[in-house]
């Protein structure tokens, strides 16, 4: 109830104030018009900034943060490792090759397709790669699926960092800008994939949260009360790289919140997933949306890239909370 | 629920822990699986469980093929306490207890009243109902394993498998989960590093040696001092022990 209020108040609020700030009133208006299907009735200008682009750019915000933080519990709880976040498979290294690829030789390099749709394919082969790697007779163990990531993840990197040097002066600011993450080009048909993506994988992992706290204590408790190990890990795997690959794709390169985010609520509401997942999904949104509100106000007109931010704003706050009464376990 | 072995084997990485072993477990026993480090009796408990495949044989729980069913269903037949581990995580203890309902619920129902019921009378039953809201990382040796006894309790399942469960326990901790052990109704198999436990306590001792059951019966006829001799290297005498009455093993070095 409270995180459901706190998201409705951070989206508004993100959506009222940017280079130009727009009243409330006006904003509801725009909104209602809308969903009532008589926008042809609001003033074009009006249209444009609020419905048009920060209403979208608000929800993709919201939907990349709750899918970085599912990813990240996800994966925090397959490998019960703290530093486990949504990057450490190498997906997001595949989808930066993939996108910067397109950037800097145009999209006829990979079968003309987009910046978006290339990180998502760069993310998906080497999700595979992972798991050819990974993988020995069937079976594959946590350290190697880890290893395998981190590796592949720097041969994707290489190539990134080649890539780049190739690119034209003024292109490099566009790809620096997309490898730190931004929801600047966020318009409402870009938002479909990705919802669909969050809500499906969300729903799954809530459904899958018993199955979470009891591989919290170790693979044979896991066992011991029958969750069918491999097929778990597999799907926890597999969910958690789409979830990232489907963000990376929409938004760059966005860090510190699938780490991070977890952490914070399990500080708060404990470890139990059946409570951990549905908060950090809603913590992640509030807290995405309220770090493009200020990658986009600090320096109007000016924007900055989100993971500038995520981590500036989410670095303090965390050190704070590991210190508070409530954080200590 | 008996418990049938035939023929195991099992390797790990080319080394072999366990070779033509063979065993029978009958209803409500309480069987303790002694042995020197490597002899294979944490092994053997593994593959009994599910976690760590033979590569021969066979293992059947009243008349289910361990390795043949779904782990859903092996959750059903067995429930185990797992060796002793560290653990820094926040959760609570209700909510670990809970987890051992696991096998009886699916995606689509969440916990009921009943399995509620279940997590709380085992809570009572092994003397944790008063930790059920602290967390887990913060309980002694003793304590954790109490909630993890209590957890496999809630599994309902007519076998119950320990693996060292007296590791690291003190000493008041130790006698108090073994009394608490000879109380339940259930099939025990328990993997003991602690001689003197299983002597007391099980109604038969498997000794394991080099892979293999060097040994198999009753406490006070299994371990001679011929045996204790060869498989443990110790001079050993087994007395009545003067407080309790039960046999006791007294061991000195080889002379």
């Amino acid at each position: 109830m409270v995180m459901g209020a706190a998201i409705l108040v951070t989206a508004v609020v993100a959506v009222c104030f940017g280079s130009v700030n727009v009243g409330i009133d006006r904003v509801i208006g725009v909104v209602w018009a809308n969903v009532t299907g008589e926008s042809s009735a609001v003033d074009s200008i009006y249209q444009k900034i609020v419905w048009e682009l920060r209403v979208p750019r608000v929800l993709m915000a919201g939907v990349v943060g709750a899918a970085l933080a599912l990813a990240g519990a996800a994966l925090q709880g397959l490998l019960r490792n703290p530093l486990a976040d949504p990057y450490i498979v190498g997906v997001s290294s595949g989808a930066s090759l993939g996108a910067v690829l397109v950037m800097t030789f145009g999209s006829s390099v990979i079968f003309g397709l987009t910046t978006p749709a290339a990180a998502f394919v760069g993310a998906l082969v080497i999700l595979v790669l992972v798991f050819a790697f990974a993988q020995r007779s069937g079976n594959f163990t946590d350290m190697r699926l880890v290893l395998s990531g981190v590796a592949l993840g720097y041969v994707a990197m290489a190539g990134t960092s080649f890539a780049q040097l190739q690119a034209e002066p003024g292109q490099v600011r566009g790809i620096l800008f997309w490898m730190m993450g931004s929801v600047a080009g966020a318009r409402w048909e870009g938002l479909l994939l990705p919802t669909i993506v969050m809500v499906l994988a969300g729903a799954w992992l809530l459904s899958q949260a018993r199955g979470l706290n009891a591989l919290a204590l170790g693979d044979d408790d896991a066992v011991a009360v029958g969750v069918n190990l491999r097929r778990f890990r597999l799907g926890l795997l597999i969910v958690a790289a789409l979830l990232t690959a489907v963000t990376v794709a929409v938004a760059g390169g966005v860090g510190f919140v699938g780490l991070i985010i977890p952490h914070a609520v399990r500080m708060i509401v404990g470890a139990d997933y059946r409570r951990l997942l549905p908060v950090a999904a809603l913590a992640g949104a509030i807290f995405l949306i309220a770090v493009d509100l200020v990658a986009r106000t600090v320096g109007s007109p000016n924007e900055y890239p989100l993971t500038i931010f995520t981590a500036l704003v989410g670095g303090p706050f965390f050190l704070w909370l590991m210190r508070s009464p409530e954080g200590r376990t | 629920m008996k418990i049938a072995i035939t023929d195991l084997g099992l390797s790990v990485g080319g080394t072999r822990f366990i070779e033509e072993l063979s065993l029978e477990i009958t209803s409500g026993e309480f069987v303790a699986i002694v042995g020197p480090n490597g002899s294979g009796k944490s092994t053997l408990l593994r593959a009994m469980y599910r976690a760590l495949k033979p590569d021969a044989g066979c293992i059947l729980i009243g008349s289910a093929n361990v390795w043949n069913v779904a782990p859903r269903r092996a959750a059903l037949l067995r429930a185990v306490v797992t060796q002793h581990q560290t653990s820094n995580d926040s959760m609570l203890v209700r909510d670990i207890v809970a987890t051992g309902r696991h096998a009886h619920q699916s995606w689509y129902r969440g916990e009921t009243k009943a399995d509620r019921d279940h997590v709380d009378a085992a809570l009572v039953r092994c003397g944790a109902a008063h930790m059920a809201d602290r967390k887990y990382a913060t309980l002694s040796g003793g304590e954790r394993q109490r909630v993890l006894l209590a957890r496999a309790l809630t599994q309902d399942a007519p076998v119950l498998m320990l693996d060292e469960p007296t590791n690291h326990l003190d000493i008041t901790a130790q006698h108090d989960l073994l009394s608490l052990l000879e109380s339940v109704d259930l099939t025990r198999v328990v993997v003991l590093h602690d001689l003197n436990h299983a002597v007391a306590h099980a109604d038969r001792i498997i000794v394991m040696h080099e892979g293999r059951i060097k040994a198999a019966g009753i406490p006070s006829e299994t371990l001679t001092s011929e045996l204790t001799r060869e498989v443990f290297a110790v001079d050993s005498r087994l007395i009545e022990h003067p407080i309790t009455g039960r046999p006791h093993l007294l061991t000195a070095p080889m002379r």
